[in-house]
């Protein structure tokens, strides 16, 4: 257990207010001199209190953005647009808000690929992996509704391809074909209706608004989980002694607070000077349910499993389509049993070269997914390859990866001998 | 000794008080469950969507040839005047063996009025609406994911699982259609 020293008040007014509610003492434990952490952590470390941040500025932006927005498919995306032109700092409002997603999901994931490098998924800390991604799946519900409110023809047009996904179903229960099987029932039962629309619309601007905040409670059990066995740390050995470890205040409490400088920054550059470039220009024509845009794309935190959903064309016992959306799911899911499929004792890449330089390909491999992901099925790459191909390809190394090279790397992977303790190769480094 | 009485005393209570517990248990479970269904229930379309009325569409000005999309339930539904071609591919091509979902085009239309395809423009992968007179088969391509449907409607290449859906309709006269 990380526990540095206990929290004693020496003021009265702090201690009668301790003994009623230890509240202070929550506080020194959790971010104070009360919680030590390993006193070699690097700047990927940084990335959990950004996203913590992120979160702090979509509840803000968001709520403010709710004083203003309609939420009706006559209004919606006229009320968007006065937002941005009419209301007092409305622009700012909504750019952070918009870009305030695209940076969550860019500090969540470097986060989660900061954890697979550093084995920080392993135990004691599979409950903490696999509360971080509860919350990951609840932000893609989350941005994913949010897309829909502005009511623009992306909004439309992607509200209609994933909530279609279920029509999957009706591989199990196909009715009579017309539109009464197990997949017809359950996306009529999520729209509301037989095709995207208005109490779409409004259901999604209340689960909108609602999941921020379990997306809050689950992160206090992320946090809770985290200050059981404390940090990971770059060289994946366990905290031995003092020697080892420094309070998380002020050490850690002023590098993260360097870091949100330094994030600060980007997004500032992003709203002011780029607000647009991670959206896409379609939704900026209003919603019409009568013609698809000739090329629709998610947001760019979804292109890697929408590949995944792309990459299977050909039926097999069940339609291609059933198994692009198995598969789509499972390509997340299968991160809750990545405690399980990587049974290497050691943690850090470091010491592991060959996963070292696995890691670095499945990282390429999802560059791949995403770019591929913006792409229309048939366009050609190069020489006479599609895209759905690369995609194919893609696609497959992914499940390669964690289904067959990680089980298999970790039992015979010859690892580098570990260091005595954190403060022993701290010190040798300096040397 | 004791240890037998307790047993007793507790055998004889057991029954009684396991009943309640049981009786408990399930009555709230069902009671619970109950209360859950409206809950669950009124996320599905309410009476007033599904009370969207029948639509009738006038074909008279649509030329061999031609198309008209018209809005029924939320989605589009195309009714197509095919050309003589068309109609000959696509019965042609009854037999292709790349029919995913075999069906034959006569089953697809109204007898004697084979000139006359009417489906629901909704992409049977996930739901784009596909474009007219595009693709490798001459009849619908969709976008979104690369589906091509042949001019009878049916899916021939792609991702998508089904053809195109007919909705049910009726002629009222040679140039009135009744959708829904
Ligand atoms: C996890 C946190 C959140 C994420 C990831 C998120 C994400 C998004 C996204 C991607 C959009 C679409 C922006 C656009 O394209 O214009 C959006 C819109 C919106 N969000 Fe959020 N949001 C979050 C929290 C909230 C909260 C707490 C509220 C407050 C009630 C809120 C209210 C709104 C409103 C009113 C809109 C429509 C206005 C607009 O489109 O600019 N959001 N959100
Ligand atoms: S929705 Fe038509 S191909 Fe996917």
């Amino acid at each position: 257990m990380a526990h540095g020293p206990t929290f004693e008040p020496k003021n009265s007014v702090l201690k009668w207010t301790e003994e009623r509610l230890p509240i202070f003492g929550l506080i020194h434990g959790s971010l104070g001199p009360g919680y030590p952490a390993p006193r070699n952590l690097n700047y990927w470390w940084n990335f959990g209190s950004l996203a913590g941040l992120c979160l702090v500025i979509q509840i803000i932006t968001g709520i403010i953005l709710a004083m203003h927005y309609t939420p009706h498919i006559d209004m919606a995306f006229d009320s968007v647009e006065r937002i941005t032109r009419d209301v007092n700092y409305g622009w700012l409002m909504r750019y952070m808000h918009t870009n305030g997603a695209s940076m969550f999901f860019i500090a969540v994931y470097i986060h989660i690929f900061r954890g697979m490098y550093y084995g920080s998924y392993k135990a004691p800390r599979e409950m903490l992996w696999m509360l971080g991604l509860v919350i990951m799946l609840l932000m893609m519900a989350t941005a994913f509704m949010g897309y829909v409110l502005p009511w623009g023809q992306m909004s439309f047009w992607g509200a209609t391809v994933i909530t279609n996904f279920f029509s999957a179903f009706n591989d199990l229960y196909a009715g009579s074909g017309n539109g009464d099987g197990l997949g017809d029932m359950v996306v009529s039962l999520l729209l509301g209706g037989f095709s995207v629309d208005n109490p779409t619309l409004n259901r999604f601007y209340s689960l909108h608004y609602l999941l921020p905040f379990v997306i809050t409670g689950v992160v206090i059990l992320h946090i809770w989980a985290l200050h059981i066995p404390g940090s990971n740390n770059p060289l994946g050995i366990d905290m031995k002694g003092k020697q080892d470890k420094i309070p998380f205040h002020p050490y850690y409490t002023a590098k993260d607070g360097f870091g949100v400088f330094v994030f600060l920054a980007i997004f500032a550059m992003v709203i002011f000077y780029a607000p647009d470039s991670m959206g896409h220009p379609d939704n900026y024509i209003p919603a019409d349910p009568m013609v698809t845009p000739a090329h629709i794309v998610p947001e760019w935190y979804f292109l890697p499993f929408y590949t995944i959903l792309k990459s299977f064309t050909i039926d097999f016992i069940i339609t291609a389509k059933f198994w692009g959306v198995i598969a789509m799911f499972a390509s997340i899911i299968l991160l809750f049993f990545l405690p399980w499929l990587d049974s290497s004792k050691v943690r850090s890449a470091q010491f592991r070269p060959v996963f070292r330089f696995f890691f670095w390909v499945l990282l390429v491999d999802l560059v791949v997914l995403t770019w591929i992901g913006a792409k229309s099925a048939d366009e050609i790459i190069f020489m006479d390859i599609q895209a759905v191909t690369i995609g194919q390809v893609a696609t497959f190394w992914y499940f390669f990866h964690f289904f067959f090279l990680l089980p298999v790397l970790s039992r015979v992977e010859k690892t580098l001998p570990l260091p005595e303790s954190i403060a022993s190769a701290v010190i040798k480094d300096k040397a | 000794m004791t240890t037998i009485e307790t047993t007793n005393e507790h055998d004889e209570g057991a029954t009684r008080r396991d009943f309640l517990n049981v009786f408990a248990v399930v009555g709230s479970a069902v009671g619970t469950a109950a209360f859950v269904w409206p809950l669950v229930d009124q996320m599905n379309p309410a009476a007033d969507t599904l009370a969207l009325a029948s639509i009738e569409v006038d074909l008279s000005a649509v030329e061999e040839g031609q198309s008209v999309k018209v809005k029924w339930r939320g989605k589009p539904v195309f009714v197509r005047h095919r050309t003589a071609a068309e109609i000959a591919t696509a019965k042609a091509d009854d037999g292709a063996s790349d029919l995913k979902d075999p069906e034959s085009d006569a089953d697809r239309v109204t007898a004697g009025k084979e000139q006359w395809l009417v489906m629901v423009g909704v992409c049977t992968h996930l739901g784009c609406v596909p474009l007219g007179q595009q693709g490798e088969y001459g009849g619908w391509f969709c976008p979104c994911h690369g589906s091509h449907y042949d001019t009878s409607g049916r899916i021939r290449k792609g991702p998508a699982p089904k053809n195109l859906e007919v909705p049910s309709y009726s002629f009222l006269s040679d140039t009135r259609v009744l959708i829904g």
